[in-house]
């Protein structure tokens, strides 16, 4: 059983944005593109955590707790946006979502 | 009491004026409106009695009522440094306009009382409208000859020529009427503008235009004997505006065309009293013109040659009125004679006589037209001695006060005038003397063409043109109290209603007694008229006024009686000769035309003097005013269309440029933004996961640089 290096978390949480990433740029859902959001925000997570206990420094621990608390909050004010949306257009699909064209 | 209500008297007839032409010609019947009339003169009357009286009592005859300030104290250059040019609308009472305001109050009423008849088929409108331009006259004639300065007096002046011109061309319908009122104003203002040119002049001089104040410092002036100096000047141009109101040559044209008016108004304005306003302005500055011996030779002359001319014009004319007004143009010469031998006095008793027999001969002339249905030609004429005995005898007493015999009014006013000028000047005294004459023979001519003879007017009958025959014809005559009732068939002559038959006995009354106010010293009278007048002639020193009387030659007593016997001899050889001409052997006067054809056919036609001002003056001014019309047509209005059309010009090319170069050049770089947006704004497609595509792209791109960046550069 091979050790588990800084560079497997690093391979994880690229992996992870990657997905996270890809989810944002080809599902229609808005939804599925929140936690594709969430997905790239923990991907950080992991990266942060990961690299705190590599370089012994707590600070990186601190800061995943703020990314989390923002993240919270960021759902919570999305997920806001969405519903008032969805009660306009009776949609979660953001091709739907031009309003902001020329 | 009365002295300080003088500015009454003009005042009343002006609200009387102001509430008929306010009110009455819209909502007054004609008893109203004559009644306000007539009523507001009657008042004036009395105020003026009054104040006559008091006059007579008080011990200073003369009264100043200021009644506020019309134009207050300006300062203004004068000869003799800077004058404060002040104007109060101040009225002042003294034997000249005491005299005056007599006359223009108490024969002003009459004429109104007798207007209230003789207008009697005029509408209601224009009833009112009547006598609401006769009080106004009224009012301006009272100003007049009350006013204490020259421009108050001015204000009545140019105020009674208006009222003229709106009584002349009362009947304004009639095209003659019309042109008769325009002529009259038009040839006034030549006058008034010599006036006013003579008040400026008065004013640069003295600093003052009060008539007391200019006539005491005119008195210390030298007498510009030989000279023509300032005075002279003043004088030539007050006599200017008295010749254009008097009617005196070259001026005089207007007074006969001025008979289309009614004939109150010819009776009150152009004979008894507008046409002696002239007589008044010179008597009122006799101090001025005392000291101007060539513009009293002037005005001497003038007047004599005028009295003679209208005297010759008289003659022959056939129309009753113009016989009247021509008269008046002769008598108001007799005054202007007067006044230019220094002999202020006896123009001021002859203008009272003259108020008194010729209001009544137009009055009188007035009641005949009215009897014959407006028929003016005396040879239409004839016989009416019978069918209006009051009118023909009051008449009668006119023309022998006119024509000079004693002891009417007349004799005494022209005999004065007669010996002053004799004392003064032979040849022109050989003039009036021989305009006495004719003065007889014309107004005689009238009486004896108008009353006497056979009558030659229309028939009358019913409307359905029955003949009447004498019996009615007698009843007519019988009631004078019927009305003229000129709306139906008209009846024959008539005697005219009482109304318009007592003021004609009441002037007779004048006209036969007013001139003992004024018998000369050589019939053992004291001339009480000339010496209750002389206040008003001379300055306050007044000495030398005195010393010149005391110069003048005075002829024995004899030589005074045998001028005064010539004169009425002459009188009555006039009579005498129109009574052969005209009554004994009518058809020598015919005769007589024929074989003088050329004399005659110059004085019928008024020796050509309106034809003369028309070919001189009239197309002159116009030919003037069309050349004048001419250059403005093409300079004057060339230049502002030129203007015109160089602007738009101008404008059309800054036009075409703002149009196609500045508007160009925005369109230009709106186009170019317009078109370059189309492609641009493809970008802002709106779906966000494009614009994360470009972020991706971005950070990859990005990315890719450092490391290539890092690694291999």
């Amino acid at each position: 059983m091979m050790d588990i290096t800084p560079a497997h978390y690093m391979i994880l949480s690229a992996a992870l944005f990657t997905i996270g990433v890809i989810g944002v740029l080809v599902r229609r859902n808005i939804i599925i593109i929140f936690m594709s959001i969430e997905l790239m925000l923990n991907a950080v997570n992991i990266n942060l955590v990961a690299n705190a206990r590599h370089l012994e420094n707590l600070v990186g621990q601190a800061f995943v707790v703020f990314v989390i608390a923002v993240a919270a909050a960021e759902a919570a004010v999305g997920l806001g946006i969405l519903l008032a949306f969805f009660r306009n257009k009776e949609t979660v699909n953001i091709d739907e979502m031009n309003l902001m064209r020329w | 009491m009365f002295l300080d209500l003088i500015w009454l008297i003009p005042v009343l007839p002006g609200i009387g004026a102001a509430v008929n032409g306010l009110l009455g010609v819209r909502y007054f019947g004609k008893s109203v409106a004559a009644a306000v009339a007539c009523g507001t003169m009657g008042v004036a009357l009395l105020l003026s009695i009054g104040a006559f009286v008091q006059l007579l009592g008080a011990e200073h005859r003369e009264h100043v009522v200021t009644l506020a300030q019309w134009i207050p104290p300006i300062p203004l250059e004068t000869v003799s440094g800077l004058g404060a040019f002040e104007v109060p609308w101040a009225f002042r009472l003294d034997p000249l306009s005491g005299m005056m305001i007599l006359i223009v109050t108490g024969i002003g009423f009459l004429i109104h009382l007798y207007s209230v008849a003789y207008m009697d088929h005029e509408l209601d409108g224009a009833y009112a409208r009547f006598f609401c331009y006769l009080n106004l006259f009224c009012f301006f004639m009272l100003t007049l000859v009350l006013g204490s300065t020259f421009l108050v007096m001015f204000v009545g002046w140019e105020g009674v020529g208006l009222s003229s011109y709106l009584l002349i061309g009362f009947w304004y319908q009639k095209n003659s009427a019309a042109d008769a009122g325009k002529k009259a104003f038009i040839v006034n203002r030549i006058g008034d503008w010599g006036f006013i040119l003579g008040i400026f002049l008065i004013f640069f001089t003295f600093g003052t235009l009060d008539f007391r104040a200019v006539a005491e410092a005119a008195a210390e002036m030298p007498v510009e004997a030989g000279a023509f100096g300032v005075l002279s000047a003043i004088c030539l141009l007050l006599f200017v505006g008295a010749v254009g109101k008097s009617a005196q040559i070259p001026l005089f044209v207007w007074l006969p065309d001025a008979m289309e008016g009614p004939t109150p108004v010819s009776a009150l304005i152009h004979a008894a009293t507008m046409v002696t306003a002239g007589v008044y302005m010179v008597g009122r500055n006799a101090v001025l013109f005392s000291h101007a011996p060539m513009v009293m030779t002037i005005i001497a002359t003038v007047g004599a040659v005028t009295a003679l001319m209208a005297a010759t014009i008289g003659l022959v004319q056939t129309d009753v009125k113009k016989v009247l007004a021509y008269s008046t143009v002769s008598q108001l010469g007799y005054m202007f004679l007067a006044t230019g031998v220094g002999a202020f006095g006896a123009a001021a008793f002859h203008l009272m006589t003259h108020a008194f027999f010729k209001a009544l001969l137009f009055l009188g002339s007035g009641s005949v037209i009215h009897a014959m249905n407006d028929e003016q030609d005396m040879q239409k004429m004839g016989g009416m001695k019978l069918y209006m005995p009051v009118t023909f005898i009051t008449m009668f007493v006119g023309s022998l006060a006119i024509a000079g015999v004693p002891p009417f009014a007349g004799f005494f006013s022209k005999d004065e005038i007669l010996y002053r000028t004799f004392l003064s000047n032979k040849l022109l005294w050989g003039l009036a003397v021989v305009t006495a004459g004719m003065t007889a023979f014309y107004m005689f001519r009238l009486i004896f063409m108008t009353f006497f003879g056979d009558y030659r007017g229309p028939s009358w009958g019913h409307p359905d043109g029955e003949a009447r025959g004498d019996a009615d014809q007698a009843a007519d005559v019988g009631d004078p109290h019927a009305a003229p009732d000129h709306g139906h068939a008209w009846q024959g002559p008539h005697e005219s209603p009482s109304l318009m038959t007592v003021p004609l006995m009441l002037l007779a009354v004048g006209a036969g007694v007013a001139g003992f106010v004024g018998i000369p010293a050589a019939l053992g009278g004291a001339n009480a008229i000339e010496h209750f007048l002389e206040p008003s002639f001379i300055s306050a020193g007044g000495a030398h006024l005195e010393e010149a009387e005391h110069a003048v030659a005075h002829l024995s007593q004899a030589a005074e009686l045998g001028l005064m016997a010539l004169s009425v001899l002459v009188a009555v050889g006039g009579i005498a000769l129109a009574y052969y001409l005209y009554v004994r052997r009518p058809e020598r006067s015919a005769q007589l035309a024929t074989n003088w054809a050329g004399a005659h056919r110059v004085l019928t036609n008024k020796y050509y003097v309106d034809e003369l001002y028309d070919a001189t003056a009239v197309r002159g001014i116009v030919a003037g005013a069309r050349g004048l019309w001419t250059v403005d047509r093409s300079v004057v209005d060339g230049a502002v269309n030129g203007t015109g059309w160089v602007t738009r010009a101008s404008s059309w090319v800054s036009h075409v440029v703002d149009k196609y170069v500045v508007d160009g050049m925005f369109n230009l770089l709106a186009w170019i933004c317009a078109e370059g947006s189309y492609v641009f704004r493809r970008v802002q497609t709106g779906l966000i996961q494009n614009y994360a595509l470009a972020t991706l792209f971005g950070v990859v791109a990005f990315v890719t640089m450092y490391l290539i960046a890092r690694y291999i550069g």
